[in-house]
């Protein structure tokens, strides 16, 4: 059985077999491509509706996977607003042949779903807490649910900190967004690119150069991180230099998932599964593991 | 602008932050409060680094000239940064070119006069390298992950979210 997570996390553990009742997770349910839309130069937001009945509900950090007809499975972080229940959203970064089939799709062609998979953002063991959101990159995408869910929740936390980096300013996703959610009461937005030109008036440097922009409360931080391996590594360097504990800094982590549901051992990493006992750890149970260069 | 106000900006910018009172009072004797231009350089690379800045408010950003490629701007700073290493190293020359993108304050120090106090009281050099030496580390590690380009073109996804 994966381990229990700290702090009463609100972790779903998704059981190998079926849900009792519930639909059978190996078999992909139709659904329909409602909206494709660019957000940067080879990264698609994608909005999927069921060809019939509702989706199942998600919870932030959750993913599902997305089969192309023919083509290849994926699997693809929920993007979109866990409120939501006729829709689902994904951004995808194309680069490879089955992710460029996906964002290919075109706007009413059906694809096959299931999930959602895996152990989500600690969203209610966060309450009464500063949010601190990380990302970098693509890892934008799997945290906007928690913004989401945050704005809708809104006194029901402390300060919401978000820390974006990217690595130029054209590959920074949902610029409109990121302005809007700066104007909402306790939320601050910074945003920073490794390589910016001249034109670029905002922050040039990498996502942990925002750290010091930001005063952080250690004791009432809860820190979520998305983003490429070795830069959550740096980020939880970070963390740990300003006094966030282990039990507070949570990552998703990315392997090679395909069954979604723990069975095929694909995605081990150490003594979990990241499709069930992940993608969201908390670095508790990751420290162990991280810097281990065979795993 | 007098001592009292500079010595008082000096106790309450984060790089000096707890540094003791009387050490606040020698740096203070090299302090001198300055102002530049949006587009105004505060360095430029190789020439004399006889000063630091520790800035108030404002944007700065660091570049580096390429013949091919022109300036390249490689980091931002902002209120609360320190500014500048060169002047504990020797030659003392500065390795970028720091423009101001805003309008910037800053509290400018003495290299020269800093650096003839710091080998008079070596407990104030030690306490001023340390937070030097923080700040290179932090620089270092940017400059790690930089190299690194972590967000670079890869291969298809494990989880499409990274």
């Amino acid at each position: 059985m994966p381990d229990t997570a700290p702090r009463g996390s609100s972790a779903v553990v998704v059981s190998p077999a079926a849900p009792r009742g519930g639909p059978d997770p190996m078999i992909p349910v139709p659904a329909r491509i409602l909206k494709v839309r660019r957000e940067t130069h080879d990264t698609w937001t994608l909005e999927v509706g069921p060809v019939e009945g509702d989706l199942l509900p998600f919870a932030p950090g959750q993913f599902s996977m997305l089969y192309v007809l023919g083509v290849a499975e994926l699997p693809i972080s929920i993007s979109g607003d866990p409120a939501e229940t006729r829709r689902r959203v994904y951004t995808v970064r194309s680069v490879g042949a089955a992710t460029a089939a996906l964002v290919g799709q075109p706007e009413g062609e059906c694809i096959g779903v299931r999930g959602p998979f895996g152990a989500p953002w600690p969203v209610e063991a966060a309450r009464g807490r500063d949010l601190l959101l990380i990302a970098g990159g693509i890892g934008l995408a799997p945290l906007r649910p928690v913004l989401y869910h945050a704005l809708a929740h809104r006194d029901d936390y402390g300060r919401v900190l978000v820390l974006y980096g990217a690595r130029s300013p054209r590959d920074l996703l949902y610029r409109k967004e990121l302005s809007q959610w700066g104007r909402e009461r306790g939320v601050h937005v910074l945003t920073t690119v490794d390589y910016g030109g001249l034109r670029w008036t905002g922050n040039v440097g990498v996502v942990t150069t925002l750290f010091r922009r930001v005063p952080l409360d250690p004791g009432r931080t809860t820190a979520m991180v998305c983003g490429p391996e070795i830069m959550m590594r740096f980020v939880v360097g970070e963390l740990e230099t300003r006094g966030v504990g282990p039990d507070d800094i949570w990552l998703s982590m990315e392997r090679n998932m395909k069954c979604g549901i723990g069975l095929c051992g694909h995605c081990q990493f150490g003594p979990m599964f990241v499709c069930r006992d992940g993608p969201v750890l908390p670095y508790r149970r990751l420290r162990p593991w991280v810097t281990r260069h065979e795993i | 602008m007098n001592i009292e106000n500079l010595e008082k900006i000096l106790v309450e910018h984060p790089f000096l932050k707890d540094l003791p009172v009387d050490h606040i009072g020698t740096v203070v004797g090299c302090a001198s409060n300055r102002v530049f231009a949006a587009g105004e350089f505060l360095s430029r690379e190789g020439e004399q680094a006889d000063q630091f800045f520790l800035l108030r408010e404002g944007r700065v950003s660091l570049e580096v000239h390429s013949p091919n490629a022109g300036a390249l701007r490689i980091e931002t700073l902002t209120d609360g940064d320190v500014l500048g290493w060169s002047w504990i190293i020797e030659p003392y020359r500065w390795h970028f070119d720091a423009r101001a993108l805003t309008r910037v304050r800053a509290i400018a120090l003495d290299g020269k006069c800093l650096r003839g106090k710091c080998d008079s009281d070596h407990e104030l050099g030690w306490r001023l390298l340390r937070r030097f030496a923080r700040v290179m580390e932090q620089r270092l590690q940017s400059t790690r992950l930089q190299l690194v380009d972590v967000y670079g073109r890869r291969k298809e996804p494990a989880r499409e979210h990274a």
